[in-house]
């Protein structure tokens, strides 16, 4: 009864929407266009709110997502993120001194380069009078650079915005134990020979031991992937659906690899490896062979396995934000508007991963549409159990009057619109990095697929979740 | 009591067959059948007479379904599995035989469950307890759920008694000797991930958040799953009944192997609890003989011995008190007087000292926000510090985290002034023990605090109503007087004046509750109950040290008689100021016969500093590190100036004995006759748990009960004829003893 909970669940949505539809003859063609295809029956709204800037997604790109130990084993993150930020300016051709502002996101830092944003943009060539600042938020590090440009243009403080994340598991900053830094620290101050020897003399075999970057929640002492698998037990949710989550999110990937469909991915020369231009933890294999691994957190009982969680993952992303007005000044066609966000917090014990379930009828009442108004779903895939528990918790009634307060279910979210592409347990999860991976995701897919409203999500540790409304921008 | 037809269920939705009137309910998934508990007439299951049958038929008929190749027992109780037998049913037995036969029963009936020919797994969540232990134990897998809730263990030592139904010829195999001394002799509670160490259940299941149901509800049915799961694993062979030993468990085993070793195990065990109990109580030597029996005599003659002494047990007048505490215990778990209008949500402490530091502690981490304030930043910074230590201590022994222990932190605020005192529900002053003192913050506090914030006083012995003359809503006073050190004393004694209201009671009963503790309620008066019964106790032991009684030799009387410290470190953990302070007090109000040593004694040794422990010195020399002490020499030249002469006849040993009990027994009566006490189970809880009157013998109202009235009166006689009317047996002893039917307890 006295437990403390923390409730923090962020979502960001992005609505795209097209950008004509606000002009009045602009909205007759479309009203034509409406007449002429019946599958046209959605909501036309702009989400543009009045007094606030619209702003744009120019263009979103990031390196090829590389399982962690393979080919980026010598770059450091800052490395990776030069990479994606010299990918966009060229992908753009904007000129290196047109940015205004870089924000980046990033989780296990390099004590070295602690402000990554700003070693990867000088190293970049970007003028050294733009300023760039670097974010932590768990695994929506990017996603809250994104916000946070978004807030700086919406401000009035920048019109050109770049935002991303890295982030680089090949290399972790391990440190000395606590004892071990505390001796060391007083050596510095001995002043006498006999001082530092009796120092050195007081350190045990045990200082030795090392300390690695924690990858348990602080608050509960809990792994996350141990926290999703009691979360998929809390949901009923079975091995054998987490397993063909999985798969489906391998061969969609694969797909669309295949056919070109992945247009962000840049190609990275990694010296003396040649160059990379394809994710590579993309691995379709068979239900039978998904079957017979064993479960890795929960033993032996447990049911989230290798293959249902996302695995470790180097990789930097980065897209290019303006207002509306400087994009169409500088000749850009922008992709998309990004419109509303939340930010939304949880229990980190029990409800760890459970933050879309909140946030998405959180984001879409703050826009004024439903769920049948979006037409592509992009989810971060931390494991497939989480993945399933949250559409089960979305589609419960009992979930949303007990835990969210709320009257009835959100309802059922379409499996055919979400991460048609693969998600994060294909193409891989760079911690600091997915959440610009899948804003981009989302642009593109909505410009494929013709579609009018995206919505993004990816919940992080500590419970928190950001949701993000696309709206598509339409030139007519 | 039949419990319905069994029939294997087809795929995999679960066929289950109800009758109401079952306590238990078998469900078949596939070929395992689940066997679900769940006593129609009882929050708990216990194993009842009617319960151990019906269990008996459930099990003869899943064995007779030839589908079924294994089966999973579950309880339906949220956070309990099988709290253990049911009490009654042993307090119904007149005798020895009658109890022995019962005990009998359920090794029969656990034998059977060892020997099932398909697998049994027990899957555990909540109390597991006892015969609730004793049951799993039997069962050939167990797998527990990682719930705070979750508790395996066998109290019944506490109760006097021994585990009656196998447990101690299965624990010893199961954990081997030291582990199965441990956890029977201590009586104490197990952790599931502990028992998991211990090798007491093979498999642990996290608790599961809220789903798509509660979440309670959820962890049952996931637990469920899961045994299931081993169950079928069992059968198919992919799970091991026999887990792999480590090599210091191999080196355990070999070492148990060795007949003297083990003779040396139960020649140690043996001797601690000796030292521990002063062989006043019987059980914990019982346990270590039917360990013993079974393990170098082979189990047939384990088994009978444990029947017998389980039987044995049950009838003595140990078992009969610390069993009647239990009850007691259980009772002062409850609010009688209702809920309050308002839950206190914000609570202040006056008196950052070793006492209002305790009280904090007690308080924080019950979802109260706490303010400790005191005068000065030196007393506040050590009183925040203990708060610090005692939940870090907890986080050492690993039953909290370092997060929880932060968070819980942050709910105390240590403050200097009255800011915030606008939200408090309640204010506990822990204040120095003097009455103008008391008056001056009972007025600041009420100047700040909303008029329904009520105020409690932490006194030992100031009479409430005193304290409450002070104030414009005495409705709102009231006494909460707590024992020191507060985190580990389980009592606490409220004290009504006629003019505490019924909700203001009932809100501090409430908050005591929260903060753990067992309660007695008792009215206003000098000393209370806890207090004044000590009074002439203290009183008497004075004249004993006058009377050239070694302090050394009288804390071994007292120790074998009963009390968990010797009455002279009783004297100085108390303080020796206190004692004299209320000494005189209580003298004061009660005239001479609460006299006995001379209270000039006391305040000498105040006046040189001799206070006792707090000070390092009182009638013994405390130093720090050190744990033998020493007589203080300066003390006994003292003594030596105020020496009485000991009259020979009623200053045997047993005189010494009996001179200080029936003192502290005949006041304890007197209370009851006064209308302080409310009933005699309260006064034996109070004078068991708040001044650790000797538990074996029940409290002062059971001991007169079991000792005879009569007799005690007798013994207070003779020592009337020497030293007058501090020795007279009041009113209600004397009733008691001329009628010897009249019993505080039928």
């Amino acid at each position: 009864m006295d437990t403390q909970v923390f409730i923090i669940i962020i979502i960001i949505i992005i609505i795209i929407v097209s950008h004509h539809v606000e002009g009045g003859h602009f909205n007759v063609k479309i009203k034509s266009l409406a007449f002429k295809c019946s599958m046209q029956t959605k909501s036309k709204k702009t989400l543009a709110k009045p007094g606030v800037k619209n702003i744009v997604l120019v263009e979103g790109v990031r390196t090829p997502f590389l399982l962690s130990g393979t080919i980026y084993n010598d770059f450091m993150a800052h490395d990776l993120a030069r990479a994606a930020l010299l990918g966009l300016l060229n992908k753009t051709s904007l000129p290196k001194d047109a940015v205004d502002y870089i924000v980046y996101g990033t989780v296990i830092q390099e004590v070295k380069t602690s402000n990554v944003a700003r070693e990867a943009a000088l190293g970049a060539g970007i003028s050294e009078k733009i300023p760039a600042h670097t974010v932590t938020m768990a695994c929506i590090s990017a996603n809250q650079a994104i916000t946070t440009a978004v807030g700086l243009i919406a401000a009035g403080q920048c019109d050109v915005v770049v935002a991303g994340g890295v982030e680089t598991m090949s290399d972790m900053p391990i440190r000395h134990s606590r004892k071990m830094r505390k001796t060391m620290l007083t050596l510095n101050k001995a002043k006498t020979l006999s001082q530092r020897l009796t120092l050195l003399s007081k350190i045990r075999l045990g200082y030795l031991t090392p300390e690695l970057p924690a990858l348990t929640e602080f608050s509960t002492n809990e792994t996350m992937g141990h926290s999703a698998d009691r979360l998929t037990a809390a949901f009923g949710v079975s091995r054998r659906e987490q397993d063909e989550f999985a798969f489906r999110s391998h061969s969609l990937a694969k797909k669309a690899q295949d056919a070109g469909l992945l247009s962000d991915v840049l190609s990275v020369n990694v010296p003396g490896k040649g160059i990379v231009s394809k994710d590579n933890g993309i691995r379709p294999s068979s239900m039978e062979q998904l079957e017979k691994l064993k479960p890795v957190f929960i033993k032996p009982h447990g049911t989230i396995t290798p293959a249902s969680s996302s695995f470790l993952t180097d990789g930097a992303s980065a897209v290019l934000l303006m207002s509306e007005e400087k994009a169409l000044a500088m000749g850009y066609k922008p992709k998309a508007y990004l419109r509303d966000f939340v930010f939304v917090s949880q229990d980190p014990k029990d409800q760890l991963l459970l933050g879309p379930s909140y946030a998405t009828p959180e984001v879409l009442e703050k826009s004024g549409i439903t769920l049948d108004d979006i037409d592509v779903f992009e989810f971060h895939e931390a494991f497939a159990g989480q993945i399933l528990a949250n559409l089960k918790a979305m589609d419960s009634d009992w979930f949303a009057q007990t835990c969210m307060g709320r009257k009835s279910k959100v309802g059922v979210l379409p499996i055919e619109k979400l991460n048609l592409w693969g998600g994060s347990l294909s193409l891989g999860h760079p911690f600091g990095a997915t959440g610009a991976r899948l804003v981009t995701a989302a642009v593109n897919r909505l410009k494929k697929e013709g579609g009018q409203y995206a919505l993004v999500a990816a919940c992080a540790a500590g419970g928190q979740v950001v949701m993000k409304v696309i709206q598509n921008y339409f030139f007519i | 009591y039949a419990s319905g037809t069994l029939q294997p269920g087809v795929g995999i939705e679960p066929v289950t067959f109800l009758n109401p009137k079952a306590a238990a309910l078998i469900a078949v998934k596939d070929d395992v059948a689940v066997i679900r508990i769940n006593n129609p007439d009882s929050k708990v299951n216990t194993l009842s007479i009617p319960m151990q049958r019906e269990m008996a038929e459930v099990m003869n008929e899943v064995w007779a379904n030839g589908a079924v190749k294994s089966v999973v027992l579950i309880s339906s109780k949220p956070g309990c599995f099988i709290a253990g037998a049911d009490i009654n049913m042993i307090q119904a037995c007149r005798s020895a035989e009658e109890v022995t036969a019962l005990s009998q029963e359920g090794q029969k009936m656990f034998e059977k469950i060892e020997k099932s020919p398909i697998p049994i797994v027990a899957a555990i969540n909540g109390s597991c307890l006892g015969g609730g232990l004793e049951f799993a134990l039997a069962c050939q897998y167990r797998v527990a759920t990682k719930s705070r809730k979750t508790v395996l263990g066998t109290p019944e030592v506490m109760l006097g008694l021994l585990p009656g139904a196998g447990g101690t010829q299965r624990l010893p195999k199961m954990v081997g000797l030291p582990s199965a001394f441990d956890v029977m002799l201590t009586g104490r509670n197990i952790r599931a991930d502990k028992a998991k160490k211990m090798g007491l259940v093979h498999q642990l299941v996290d608790p599961l958040g809220p789903g798509l149901k509660d979440s309670d509800v959820r962890t049952v049915e996931y637990l469920e799953e899961v045994a299931v799961g081993f169950a079928k694993g069992i059968v198919n062979k992919s799970i091991p009944l026999t887990k792999r030993k480590g090599i210091m468990q191999k080196l355990q085993d070999y070492a148990m192997g060795i007949p003297f070793v083990r003779q040396q195990i139960y020649k140690t065990v043996t001797k601690r609890v000796m030292n521990q109990t002063k062989g006043l109580y019987p059980a914990p030597l019982k346990i270590i003989e039917c360990v013993k029996a079974g393990l170098e005599k082979g189990s047939e003659a384990g088994y009978l011995e444990e029947s017998q002494n389980f039987g044995k047990l049950a009838m003595t007048p140990e078992s009969k008190a610390l069993v009647g505490l239990y009850q007691g215990q259980v009772a002062c778990k409850k609010n009688r007087f209702g809920t309050p209008e308002r839950e206190v949500k914000n609570l202040a402490i006056l008196g950052a000292g070793l006492m209002g530091a305790g009280i904090a502690q007690v308080t924080v981490d019950k979802g109260v926000n706490v303010i400790l304030k005191d005068t000065a930043t030196e007393g506040l910074s050590r009183g925040q510090d203990q708060v610090y230590k005692g939940f870090n201590a907890k986080v050492k022994k690993k039953s909290i985290t370092s997060f929880e222990r932060d968070t819980t932190m942050s709910c105390l605020t240590g403050q200097l002034d009255y800011s915030g005192f606008e939200r408090v529900d309640m204010v506990i002053e822990a204040v120095f023990e003097d009455l103008s003192i008391k008056h001056k913050v009972l007025k600041e506090v009420e100047a700040v605090t909303p008029p329904h914030c009520i105020f409690a006083t932490n006194t030992s012995g100031l009479p409430i109503k005193d304290i409450a003359a002070a104030s414009k809503r005495p409705e709102n006073v009231i006494g909460m007087h707590y024992f020191s050190p507060v985190d580990k004393m389980q009592l606490l004694e409220i004290i009504t004046t006629d003019k505490t209201s019924k909700d203001t009671t009932a809100s501090a009963v409430a908050l005591g509750l929260k903060q753990g503790k067992i309660i007695i309620v008792v009215k206003d008066g000098p000393g209370f109950y806890t207090t004044r019964c000590l009074s002439p106790m203290l009183a008497e032991l004075l004249r004993l040290l006058q009377e050239g009684v070694e302090p050394k030799k009288l804390d071994l009387l007292t120790t074998s008689f009963g009390l968990p410290v010797g009455a002279v470190i009783l004297a100085d953990e108390v303080g020796i100021d206190v004692a004299a302070h209320v000494g005189k007090t209580m003298t004061k109000a009660f005239g001479s016969r609460l006299d006995g040593g001379n209270i000039e004694v006391v305040t000498t040794m105040v006046e040189k500093g001799f206070t006792g422990r707090k000070a390092g010195k009182g009638f013994y020399i405390y130093e720090k590190g050190s744990k033998s002490r020493n007589i203080n020499p300066a003390a006994e030249e003292i003594l030596k100036k105020f020496k009485l002469s000991a009259p020979p006849s009623v200053s045997s040993d047993s005189d010494v004995q009996y001179r200080l009990v029936s003192r502290f027994v005949n006041e304890a009566l007197l209370c009851l006759q006064e209308g302080i006490l409310s009933n005699p189970m309260e006064g034996d809880i109070g004078a068991v748990f708040g001044l650790g009157f000797p538990p074996f013998l029940g409290g002062p109202f059971r001991f007169v009960d079991a000792f005879g009235a009569d007799k005690l009166v007798q013994k207070m006689k003779k020592y009337e004829e020497v030293y007058g009317n501090q020795f007279t047996a009041c009113q209600l002893l004397q009733d008691h003893a001329k009628d010897s039917s009249k019993k505080f307890y039928k």
